[in-house]
């Protein structure tokens, strides 16, 4: 298996900079191309919600993402906020759209509390159709 | 791509043309931009989405806040989508059901 990791601080526009490369990993391991619109989008949602995350709390530790491949492309996006943040009601529309879109277009997704302290991890998965090319 | 907002009448609608790419970043101009056009009074706003390559739940949640602030100040709102990609995370969200969307600029001012 081989890793692509990113750390960046929670702002908005690093987001951008991780959907493009999870998508160029995404290419790279063999995930198909119709399925890369997808996991350009849910990449994008994993990281807005930790940025949002951190933001809503005020922390300003890094954001994390781990892109690996193997038998699949899995997706890994660590956030260090607590959950006792208020969110505002504009804001929860955007909350509720998120975690649909994230349960409709990801079919192997968890997310699940950090065992070592506040925060929580998005792992999302998607098969991949060749033998992977990363660390060649 | 960044985020390009213009504006433009059309039978009485402002139609705001949005191109690149609405995210968790270039979603704010876009509602500021929208609240801005409802602020001046007009009483009918079209988002028109023909040039967006890309749009996240902030963007979706961006456009039901206009529709919102449309209907509390008594004007129209109204969305131009024809892209697959975005009608298929408008038909995920059955925010399809939500928001008022026209396959072009000419239906949308037409309505």
């Amino acid at each position: 298996m081989a890793t692509v990791r990113l750390e960046f601080t929670p702002e908005p526009a690093h987001v951008r900079t991780a959907r493009l490369v999870g998508v160029a990993v995404a290419r790279r391991a063999g995930v198909p191309d119709d399925q890369l619109d997808e996991v350009r989008l849910a990449i994008g949602e994993a990281c807005a919600r930790a940025v949002a995350r951190h933001q809503r709390v005020g922390l300003r530790d890094v954001v994390a993402v781990a892109f690996s491949d193997g038998d699949r492309y899995l997706v890994q996006v660590w956030d260090h906020a607590g959950d006792d943040a208020p969110i505002a009601d504009e804001e929860q529309i955007t909350v509720d759209v998120s975690a649909s879109l994230l349960q409709a277009i990801v079919k192997d997704l968890q997310v699940r509390p950090l065992d070592d302290g506040p925060g929580t991890e998005v792992q999302m998965a998607w098969q991949v159709r060749r033998a992977s090319r990363l660390g060649r | 791509m960044e985020l390009s907002l213009a504006t433009r009448v059309v039978a009485m609608h402002t139609v705001l043309e949005v191109g690149g790419e609405v995210d968790v970043y270039t979603a704010p101009k876009l509602r500021e931009r929208i609240a801005e056009l409802l602020d001046s009074g007009v009483t009918g706003v079209v988002v028109d989405l023909a040039k967006v390559e890309f749009m996240d739940s902030t963007g979706l949640g961006v456009l039901v806040g206009g529709l919102r602030k449309a209907r509390a100040a008594g004007a129209t709102f109204g969305v131009v989508c024809a892209r697959e990609s975005l009608l298929k995370i408008f038909r995920i969200t059955a925010l399809d059901q939500v928001l008022p969307l026209y396959p072009s600029v000419d239906a949308a001012t037409a309505s």
